[in-house]
């Protein structure tokens, strides 16, 4: 599977924003709505990576953000060149890369914009958007085939 | 290491002056301004200190008010000393960003120059610009002259740093009456000044990279009530924390203030409540009909946010008329003081019978006389036991006399 490794990292998107009933009173809340990012000293983790560090619950790193996508890209890997226009372009964070290879979608980040199948260069593409509850291996199976190039 | 700048132990200094000479001695770290008349040369002096090497700090030019507020929001966020200046139409252009400084509770300071609002334009001093930020979630101090506009510029820092408050202050002074009257001032020595603040103390500094922040979170309804009543908390109970420094400022200075100043009040029967320079020609005017045998005194409020309701009662109870003056257009209402004296003095038992006066808009003069006139009116309606006139009148204006509602109390 594709990006099953990383998911599997067990602060990523553990949970909902809209959860009502552990939300604490006034007299909790951080002043001035000011959010730490990580749990504990965060000097020298610039070198780690994201599994590693220790997002706080207040970091959307930790939260799953994607609720209101109604449709999602599919990456597939047989075509990928692992060029990463779609980790560079991405305007959140939710293409996963590791030593320039490509692993796959963060699902509970992305937020449907189509950005990284727009700029895929490989032919056919290598995202491409699908309905949010289509199944991987459905997706996959109807993936098109290579565009032959058209004579002038 | 800042230039010594030698001060005297009495100046003669306007307003802005005054003001300015607080901001350097605060050492005030990042002023970002976008000047406007008649605040000008509180930024422009300051800008002048760096320039001359009398403060080790920043002088942000910007493009815009919007934009003055917002770099001070990030300098302060950042965890320095910020402070800038405006009046009037730059204070409305600041409007949006004051929401955001009290929200993310960033100590910044504010000198308000009080300036009429457009249209039609206008440069004098009136109170529309302050009241616009009554609802912004700032401490607001009224400076009626300009010794006390370079107090309470001091004390703003101190009431905004502490950490139990943390919320933005603006110290209000009235355009050009106050601002470019040169009067004498006794300003602190530059040690004293040290002493009395202290360096600012950051919490949750952005520069801290041990510990990164985000600022600005969005919360929909499931978070923002409980951010917004813990902010209005941070307000209210900021009170003890006002009346604390004033006390200490008293003791370095000689000079004491108070949330709400009552003058010739022990005995009052009639009472002028206002703020800003009026204040002042109400007194004379008070202490004048004593001589006259009407028991005239004046409540000044020196804290217009958060607003001393229960102070207002105690300092008003056993009077038995007061003329509240709003500096402000009304904008189909009644004067917005007025509101909040008359509410604070509906819960005493005795209920004085309260009447409203729109005045001095646009830098009308305000004078010894017509406070006389006022307080005589008071005098009729203590005697007569009713309110004797439109419960809304307006002070000082030409043509047909304007007033509005009658009272239902016998």
């Amino acid at each position: 599977m594709q990006d099953i490794k990383l998911r599997a990292n067990e602060n990523r998107g553990i949970h909902q924003l809209e959860s009502g009933n552990d939300l604490v009173g006034w007299n909790e809340v951080t002043q001035g709505s000011i959010l730490p990012s990580f749990e504990g000293n965060a000097n020298n983790i610039a070198h780690l990576k994201a599994e590693e560090r220790s997002y706080s619950n207040h970091n959307s790193y930790t939260a799953t953000v994607a609720s209101w996508r109604v449709r999602k890209p599919v990456f597939n890997i047989d075509v990928c060149i692992d060029c990463q226009n779609c980790w560079v372009w991405c305007p959140d964070s939710s293409i996963l890369s590791r030593d320039k290879q490509m692993l796959g979608i963060d699902y509970d980040h992305c937020k449907g914009c189509e950005v990284c199948v727009e700029v895929c260069p490989t032919n056919p593409k290598s995202l491409l958007m699908f309905n949010e509850h289509e199944e991987l291996g459905t997706a996959l199976s109807q993936w098109p085939e290579k565009k032959k190039k058209e004579k002038n | 290491m800042a230039e010594k700048y030698d001060l005297n132990e009495r100046e003669v200094w306007d307003g802005n002056f005054a003001a300015s000479q607080a901001m350097r001695q605060a050492k005030v770290d990042v002023m970002a301004a976008y000047p406007i008349t008649p605040s000008t040369p509180i930024v422009e002096n300051y800008g002048a200190y760096v320039a001359n090497g009398y403060v080790d700090g920043e002088f942000v030019m910007v493009e815009s008010e919007h934009a003055a507020m917002s770099a001070c929001v990030g300098a302060s966020a950042a965890g320095g000393r910020v402070a800038t200046a405006t009046s009037s139409q730059g204070f409305a252009l600041m409007v949006e960003v004051l929401y955001q400084a009290s929200g993310m509770r960033l100590p910044i300071v504010l000198n308000v120059v009080n300036r009429a609002l457009a249209s039609p334009l206008n440069v004098r001093g009136d109170h529309g610009d302050m009241y616009l930020g009554r609802d912004s979630g700032w401490i607001q101090f009224g400076a009626f002259n300009a010794q006390e506009s370079y107090d309470l510029a001091l004390c703003a820092f101190k009431v905004a740093e502490n950490h139990s408050v943390r919320l933005p202050t603006m110290v209000h002074q009235d355009g050009f009456i106050t601002s470019h009257t040169a009067q004498n001032v006794y300003p602190l020595t530059d040690k004293a000044v040290d002493d009395f603040l202290g360096d600012i103390k950051p919490v949750d500094d952005m520069l801290d990279f041990s510990r990164p922040v985000t600022y600005g979170a969005q919360t929909e309804e499931d978070w923002h009530f409980e951010h917004k009543a813990k902010q209005h908390k941070a307000l209210m109970d900021s009170r003890t924390v006002i009346d604390e420094v004033f006390e200490e400022f008293a003791k370095v200075s000689g000079r004491k203030y108070n949330r709400v100043e009552s003058y010739d009040m022990e005995d009052a029967e009639v009472a002028i409540v206002g703020l800003g320079t009026t204040v002042e020609t109400a007194r004379v005017a008070a202490k004048e009909l004593r001589k006259e045998g009407i028991k005239a005194g004046v409540v000044a409020i020196r804290c217009f946010r958060p607003f001393p309701f229960d102070l207002v009662r105690d300092a008003l109870e056993n009077v038995k008329a007061v003329a509240v003056t709003d500096r402000s257009s009304p904008g189909g209402a009644m004067g917005a003081f007025f509101n909040e004296v008359s509410a604070a003095l509906y819960s005493t038992p005795k209920r004085p019978l309260v009447t409203n006066f729109i005045y001095g808009l646009g830098g009308r003069d305000f004078s010894i006389e017509e406070a006389k006139r006022i307080f005589k009116e008071q005098k009729a309606h203590a005697d007569a036991g009713h309110i004797t006139t439109d419960i809304q009148q307006f002070s000082g204006l030409r043509g047909p006399k304007l007033g509005y509602f009658q009272t239902k109390r016998g």
